[in-house]
């Protein structure tokens, strides 16, 4: 039996979406040590996001945020089997050839990092590590997929506590793609138009009725509740960030939301994992804050 | 016409939702599974790629743990992708201490044993059952270290089983339910059929 050994092709488009397909279902928690990252693994993260400080204290701290030492993403990659993921500044491809010589799973583009490029993002299809971007609305989406994105996740307001950013983007990029579904042809010219998007992937969307990568959610979740309203709303996955690891009780919390992600239509399941994990982060409101990170991204 | 086959997919986490969709392509109807009230009227169950570490945590919390390997003990269909493969496998290589197995599979698996997601891959693989090759995604991918006497070997690649049957009990180490190629999930019906017949509900 002669087996084929030659035409083996690695970092290509369907190997890097096909991780995001894994990933499905699935909570992907913000670790800042290995220690956390064990606790994330212990309580059923699908991934880890590997960073030196959660949103919550990029925030509180204010001043350059970068990507993160590459001591400490070796740290959380030996402490865990499951997939480790980084971010890398918007447009600072170098940061991201750095994750990818340090074999992160995936790299996320991040706008809770301070942009290092005003006009461009990184031509992610450069890369064999796949990438996620953030998105506000469903051009952003699909300008970050004709950049190579093989993830999109909603932007939210990172490091809030509060869902309700997450919860506008996730209803403005569905809501946009289920427009498109019952558009005529000649209408997807003007869509294509006034989301600034490849008409391709304006057609694509036309033709399947839905986004051409999988679409998760982050940026303020920080209780089960959130992640099942997340995922009834259409997400694919949930991003929980500072929302664990500044609560009371992050194994408890960790596993209810992995839990909750799981069973997100089962309000009998959901009542039962809310119930005793103690207090979630305390959270701030979209009129307290002075730096939006959904804003960062073109 | 024949009566549709009902297959269930378990969607604890992973890639349920392509496997779902490569099912009803070829004619199933498929019930999503999350609880044991969700297998009644199914006559085979897949378990798809995702996180074999997830789907362990959440196994033994929804109580399916115990519920399948029951059944998969009386010799109930089941395939896996992947991750789907390591949690059937009967010793899982790499993987956590608490980390579960269905044992439905007599088969030694490495978990990642292709490497982390730089190494990921798409390869042709040769199936002799198949006039043409199958192409196959790898992600993460576990490998087939040792299989046991009753294990037969449908496909290998280079010097390692991909693809393997024992009695009604299905697994692979790639992703048919990402490419648009459904000879895989076809075998899988096949053998959910052959079941069904001699064992009806």
């Amino acid at each position: 039996m002669a087996t084929s050994s030659t035409n083996s092709v690695t970092g290509s488009f369907p190997v890097k979406r096909g991780l995001a397909e894994m990933l499905k279902g699935g909570v992907i928690m913000d670790v800042v040590t290995p220690e956390q990252a064990k606790l994330a693994e212990d309580a059923g993260a699908c991934a880890v996001m590997a960073l030196e400080r959660v949103p919550a204290d990029i925030r509180r701290d204010g001043g350059v945020a970068r990507m993160s030492d590459p001591e400490m993403i070796q740290g959380i990659q030996a402490a865990v089997t499951i997939p480790v993921m980084a971010k890398a500044r918007i447009g600072h491809f170098v940061e991201a050839q750095i994750l990818q010589a340090l074999g992160v799973d995936f790299i996320d583009e991040s706008e809770v990092l301070t942009p290092a490029d005003e006009a461009h993002h990184i031509d992610k299809f450069k890369f064999t590590t796949p990438f996620v971007c953030g998105a506000t609305n469903l051009g952003e989406a699909l300008r970050r997929i004709s950049e190579g994105a093989a993830m999109i996740r909603s932007k939210g307001e990172a490091g809030t506590g509060n869902v309700v950013e997450a919860v506008r983007h996730l209803r403005s990029i569905l809501g946009d793609i289920k427009k498109i579904g019952t558009a005529d042809s000649a209408e997807l010219f003007e869509w294509a138009k006034r989301l600034q998007a490849p008409l391709s992937l304006v057609q694509e969307i036309a033709e399947t009725g839905q986004l051409p990568v999988p679409l998760f959610c982050a940026g303020g979740l920080a209780t089960p509740a959130d992640a099942a309203f997340a995922m009834q709303l259409g997400a694919s996955s949930v991003f929980v960030g500072s929302g664990i690891f500044k609560s009371d009780n992050p194994a408890l919390r960790a596993k209810a939301i992995v839990e909750a992600t799981t069973h997100f239509m089962d309000a009998d399941v959901l009542a039962r994992v809310s119930t005793g994990i103690g207090a979630p982060m305390t959270g701030i409101g979209m009129d307290e804050i002075n730096q939006r990170y959904a804003e960062r991204g073109w | 016409m024949k009566p549709k086959l009902h297959i269930g997919v378990l969607a604890l986490q992973g890639a349920f939702v392509a496997h779902a969709q490569a099912l009803r392509d070829c004619g199933a109807e498929v019930q999503l599974v999350r609880t044991h009230e969700d297998l009644n009227g199914i006559q085979g169950l897949v378990i798809p790629g995702g996180e074999s570490t997830t789907m362990s945590n959440l196994l033994v919390a929804s109580g399916l743990s115990e519920v399948l390997k029951d059944i998969f003990r009386h010799g109930f269909p089941v395939f896996g992708t992947c991750a789907g493969m390591i949690v059937l496998a009967e010793r899982i290589l790499d993987g956590r201490t608490d980390q579960i197995s269905l044992g439905a599979l007599k088969i030694d698996v490495r978990r990642n044993g292709y490497g982390r997601q730089n190494d990921s891959f798409e390869q042709d693989i040769i199936v002799p059952s198949f006039d043409t090759p199958f192409h196959a995604l790898f992600i993460r991918a576990p490998v087939i270290e040792a299989i046991g006497p009753d294990v037969e070997v449908l496909a290998s690649w280079g010097d390692r089983p991909v693809l393997v049957r024992s009695a009604h009990a299905l697994a692979c180490s790639f992703h048919p339910e990402l490419v648009s190629d459904l000879r895989i999930h076809e075998m899988f019906l096949s053998i959910v059929e052959n079941f069904s017949v001699t064992n009806p509900r």
